[in-house]
């Protein structure tokens, strides 16, 4: 009985946050105490499952290649003949957290210009560090007699990266995709300054037009998709990891 | 055969194996025995050069092993070390299975190859094959590290105290399974421990070992009655000196003409078993049988006593 709880939990989130995003009209009565002069308690500026799709787009494409990158990174400098760039990269990857979002957006609008592609600059330098972390830690901590093995049996380094401490790194770096999957989904918001076409426009047009329903629904549906993506994720970890008997949690 | 020659390893100032020289022959145990920091695990690594030797030459069948690249070398060597190193992401077949896809077999080769292996380490290969390595008991755990060793039909297998992690009775179980692996296959072995009383046991010859170098390479029998020095001679124990040198051989050279009272011996246990049988019941005498149940004699407390002393 109590082990259903979560999983109806989560499917009832799922399930309103369709129907939200679908027809937000039906919703409209909840919003309407939250306006003030009759203005639209639903964001009509736009389709909210537009605006969702692009979000979670931009997030997707900037995480792909925070992942490409960081993971490429943390394999080359786990690797012999790149240990002395394993200090360097990892303040390069820091200096890609230290930098204020929005600063990275106002730097970069000059040079690539506004809509997207500042915010994917962002989320991708943003979602570097968890994955390049969490990379390294799985890649540097493989358990020791088993990449003995791996090198006994006559794997070649390429083989051993591939079908041994990719493999067993997997749950680890999965965990740091999550983080960083989660964290672009809430910075996403901000590159609708830059005019994005993100969740964040529906923020954006309630702090302008002094509507509270708007920033709720804009904030109520990126937090619905951290939340399942998250628990999603998770869940695809806690498989990955029970399969190699490591029993996360 | 094994022919190692001059090998030395030196990390900076530390000589860890200082030019040691021996001959493994083919189809044989030998069996490396040392402390801790001894350098007999560094040896055994250059064998398959998991460690490059300083200088030296190691020779397989002939055979310089820098003749072909490291990790060709090492699929043609099987290669089982403490706690297993099974790769916990793949089931017990793909494990088994590593060193045969690595040399590119057939599906069906491979196929039959693993459950060979597994039948003859009593692991039902319906059952098992499919299971991930966590979900077996350490016992079994470690029959599928050898039969992973195993598995590419090897020469050679190179054992790095293979047993060290079992409890006593599995560990009895492991080595018989290992000796009668060797004669159906008649792989040559060379394993490292630091139990003499393994080393007695499943050794064709031991190879002593301390502080990198080889201090004794000789029969079991001649380790125990001949010592080279003194640390040998603290490593196979004063007190255990007899009762090792009986377990080297069987009851049915011990052989004496006559009968004897009570339940009898199989000729095939060790003499060493059969003192331990004689004590503990009481009994001057055992009768002793064969396979078939056919008498042989018997043997007596007096007889074995007398070849527990020193060989001269």
């Amino acid at each position: 009985m109590k082990a259903w709880l979560p999983a109806l939990l989560r499917l009832a989130v799922l399930l309103l946050l369709v129907v939200f995003i679908t027809s937000p009209s039906w919703f409209e009565p909840l919003l309407k105490p939250l306006t003030e002069n009759g203005a639209p308690a639903i964001y009509n500026q736009g389709s909210l499952l537009t605006l969702t799709l692009q979000h979670l787009r931009t997030v997707l494409v900037a995480t792909v290649a925070a992942t490409i990158v960081a993971v490429a990174l943390a394999i080359l400098v786990t690797r012999p003949a790149g240990v002395e760039f394993l200090p360097l990269s990892r303040s390069l990857v820091n200096i890609g957290q230290t930098f204020p979002p929005v600063a990275v957006l106002a730097l970069a609008v000059p040079a690539v210009g506004f809509g997207e592609k500042p915010t994917l600059i962002a989320l991708f330098l943003y979602g570097l560090l968890p994955i390049f972390e969490n990379a390294l830690t799985a890649l540097t901590t493989l358990p020791g007699n088993v990449m003995e093995a791996a090198r006994g049996a006559g794997m070649t380094g390429w083989q051993r990266l591939m079908k041994v401490e990719l493999p067993l790194s997997a749950p680890v770096i999965l965990g740091g995709i999550r983080l960083s999957v989660v964290i672009s989904l809430a910075t996403a918001t901000i590159g609708s300054t830059v005019a994005a076409k993100t969740l964040g426009e529906v923020i954006i047009a309630g702090l302008i037009s002094n509507n509270p329903a708007f920033v709720l629904q804009g904030g109520l549906i990126v937090a619905a998709l951290a939340v399942l993506i998250y628990d999603g994720l998770s869940a695809i970890e806690r498989f990955a990891a029970r399969r190699m008997g490591q029993g996360a949690e | 055969m094994i022919e190692i020659e001059g090998i030395t390893k030196r990390y900076d100032d530390t000589t860890v194996v200082d030019d040691v020289s021996m001959v493994i022959e083919p189809r044989t145990i030998a069996v490396i025995v040392g402390t801790s920091g001894s350098g007999k695990t560094t040896l055994l690594r250059m064998i398959n050069r998991l460690v490059e030797p300083t200088s030296g030459v190691i020779k397989l069948d002939g055979a310089d092993n820098r003749s072909v690249p490291a990790y060709q070398l090492r699929r043609s060597i099987g290669y089982a070390i403490q706690g297993h190193g099974l790769f916990p992401h793949r089931t017990v077949a793909q494990n088994i299975a590593t060193v045969p896809l690595l040399l590119g077999w057939g599906r069906d080769r491979i196929k039959a190859r693993v459950d060979e292996l597994m039948t003859l380490y009593q692991l039902d290969p319906q059952a098992y094959g499919p299971r991930y390595p966590h979900e077996l008991s350490g016992g079994q755990q470690q029959r599928v590290g050898v039969a992973r060793a195993l598995a590419a039909e090897p020469n050679v297998l190179l054992m790095d105290e293979p047993f060290g992690a079992l409890d006593p009775i599995i560990r009895t179980k492991a080595q018989e399974d290992l000796l009668a692996i060797q004669k159906r296959f008649g792989t040559t072995i060379i394993l490292v421990t630091h139990d003499m009383e393994e080393a007695v046991h499943l050794g064709d010859k031991i190879a002593v070992m301390d502080a990198g170098k080889l201090v004794q390479y000789a029969k079991p029998a001649e380790i125990l009655a001949r010592p080279a020095s003194g640390f040998v001679e603290t490593l196979v124990g004063a007190s255990e000196r007899p009762f090792r040198l009986l377990s080297l051989g069987p009851v049915r050279d011990a052989v004496e003409p006559g009968g004897a009272e009570g339940d009898a011996i199989p000729g095939g246990a060790t003499q060493r078993d059969a003192l331990a049988e004689l004590l503990w019941s009481g009994r001057p005498a055992l009768p002793v049988k064969d396979a078939d149940g056919k008498l042989l004699g018997r043997v007596t407390v007096e007889g074995l006593v007398k070849r527990a002393a020193r060989p001269q």
